[in-house]
């Protein structure tokens, strides 16, 4: 360790002129220090934070009308959201893109990892290119995609017209703006959850392939009843990390309506996260709104509880 | 031994792969570089065609959209974010991962718990009251402080320096006398440096990709670049060539990124996930 440098020698200097308050500045170093160092982080988290979520509970517990003044309503609000037919759509929407979207994007990641485990030329630059996708921005890919998924020119009903299929209105139907909205979701995400498949793929030691090659198991039986398996730690990560993403949704399908917070005509593609910005910043009404973010938490605590219970599940039979 | 070399399977799934991540980037492309009559026309054109150089111009020429702003804006509040949550993490990850006091494990478990909670969506409304009683709406500010707070940055710092910086190496440098704050600049620092990358470039990336919080926050006439796109979006619904070449303006300091850094990129993420 070289820390020869004259600011050092002028301490060194000091300790001998004054060993006293050496010593305590040491003391000080050493026990108060470390709780100077991490004060930033819990500074700011107690400032946008905790605050913000104690506020979000007080004002759950309120009606704000237009001109700031406030009521205590308990729990009207929730009851309120409960009995409101928007907010249902809203949380069927987002659950069912959040579904439409996972699932395949689960197995395509996976089968990608594995395409990519292989030994072959230009293996880096093969992994780059399928993370491309992520460093592009949201916005960016959702304005291309919605054009894409034009009624009129759209390149995607051009080529479905090939197999005789009539123009599929994707923004105005339901469905359809589902598969749409999954598909940028998918597009953007597929390539980074296999980079970490892999990652979790390459911590498999080699020689349990090598045992069951010898048993005579086919590859795809190893795939399944080894890779798998021995995956469900990355597979509890990826899969609770795409539950907090696809349940907070909000750039892609606000985009796809040109940056307008109701989801299309009949808040056919409006997710909580888009529900929650329109109540509080267009409608203002400030605690339906935070009593609604309250709920979008519940709803990730549930779908976080399931997908784990889920993913624990598979490949355990063996 | 497992035959590792791909199969037919193998290679038709990776190039498709290929096309597919590139595929919509290419598009982007090929209409920002088109007239408007190209973009609805069908079938579509495939290839690029002249007027990106003029598409751009006019995209950053027009007054209401505010691109050049909103590319200097998003640059600022990136950049200062980034630089930010850095010291920020590489401070208590050291602290964390190095030194020994009263409560460690407890905070960290918070720092933990705190990643879990979708704090811009749960916050929102009491965060855009602080800021209005602030007076800070529409200012960078308001886009900048909430995002300091990173509880993935602390928590990737933790990691890396535990395994970057031994323990022996710390206590080396103080029994050389070097004061706390000396041995995370010259002890820690140097050995984090690529755990630091990463955590910039994820940082930078997520700031430039922000969408909900400055579409909150901000006006349009003080916007960050992908609020610029959502104005050109908007005003001009049907002049797809403008705002695909503003989309296409938007991607370039990340691509400029991805190029620079995609080993480290790629690296990173395989090592942070082996890890969680």
């Amino acid at each position: 360790m070289s820390l020869d440098t004259p600011w050092d020698g002028s301490r060194s200097h000091r300790r001998r002129a004054r060993p006293a308050r050496r010593r305590w500045r040491s003391r000080f170093d050493v026990k108060a220090m470390p709780y100077f160092l991490v004060s930033p982080y819990f500074l700011l988290f107690a400032a946008f934070g905790l605050f913000p979520l104690a506020f979000t509970l007080y004002y759950s517990l309120y009606d704000y009308d237009l001109a700031g003044t406030t009521e205590w309503t308990g729990l009207g609000n929730y009851t309120a959201l409960l009995g409101d037919e928007d907010f249902w759509r809203a949380v069927v929407n987002t659950v069912a893109m959040f579904f439409i979207a996972t699932v395949p994007q689960m197995l395509f990641a996976l089968f990608l990892a594995n395409a990519l485990n292989k030994r072959f030329k230009f293996r880096l630059a093969i992994r780059m290119s399928v993370l491309l996708p992520l460093v592009t921005s949201v916005v960016a890919v959702a304005v291309v995609f919605t054009q894409l998924f034009a009624r009129d020119w759209g390149l995607v009903n051009w080529i479905l017209s090939w197999f005789g299929v009539d123009a599929v209105n994707w923004r105005a139907e339901r469905v359809p703006s589902w598969l749409a909205i999954a598909t940028m979701v998918d597009w953007r995400w597929t390539g980074y959850n296999a980079i970490i498949f892999l990652a979790g793929m390459q911590t498999i030691p080699r020689d349990l392939y090598e045992a069951a090659a010898i048993d005579g198991a086919s590859r795809r039986r190893q795939f399944w009843q080894i890779t798998l398996p021995m995956l469900r730690p990355t597979l509890i990560f990826v899969v609770l990390n795409s539950t907090i993403g696809g349940l907070t949704l909000f750039s892609e399908p606000t985009t796809f309506y040109g940056g307008n917070v109701d989801g299309g005509s009949q808040g056919q593609f409006q997710t909580v996260a888009m529900f929650i910005v329109k109540q509080g910043f267009r409608e203002f009404d400030y605690g339906y709104a935070a009593a609604a973010a309250w709920l979008l938490f519940l709803l990730i605590l549930i779908g976080a509880a399931i997908n784990f219970l889920f993913v624990r599940r598979i490949g355990g039979t063996k | 031994m497992t035959n590792w070399s791909p199969t037919v399977f193998t290679r038709v799934m990776l190039a498709l792969a290929i096309v597919l991540s590139a595929f919509p980037l290419y598009w982007m492309l090929v209409i920002a570089s088109r007239t408007n009559a190209d973009a609805v026309a069908v079938p579509p054109p495939f290839l690029p065609g002249g007027n990106l150089g003029d598409n751009i111009i006019a995209v950053l020429n027009n007054e209401d959209a505010k691109f050049l702003l909103g590319l200097t804006n998003s640059f600022i509040v990136a950049a200062t974010v980034t630089v930010s949550v850095v010291i920020i993490s590489t401070l208590a990850g050291f602290s964390f991962a190095n030194l020994t006091f009263k409560g460690r494990n407890v905070l960290l478990v918070l720092v933990l718990l705190t990643m879990a909670v979708p704090l811009q969506q749960m916050g929102v409304v009491p965060l855009y009251r602080l800021m209005v009683s602030l007076e800070w709406t529409g200012t960078l500010k308001a886009v900048i402080l909430p995002y300091l707070l990173n509880g993935f940055g602390v928590f990737l710092m933790t990691q890396y320096t535990r395994q970057a910086v031994p323990m022996e190496l710390v206590e080396a440098a103080r029994v050389d006398g070097a004061a706390t704050l000396r041995i995370w600049w010259n002890v820690v620092l140097p050995a984090v440096r690529p755990g630091m990358a990463v955590l910039g470039i994820n940082t930078f990336m997520l700031m430039w990709n922000d969408f909900m919080w400055p579409l909150i926050v901000l006006t349009p006439d003080n916007p960050t670049v992908q609020i610029a796109i959502t104005s050109l979006n908007a005003r001009f619904s049907t002049n797809y060539t403008l705002i695909f070449a503003g989309t296409a303006l938007s991607i370039i300091p990340l691509v400029a990124v991805f190029i620079a850094f995609g080993r480290q990129i790629v690296g990173g993420l395989m090592e942070g996930a082996v890890k969680a």
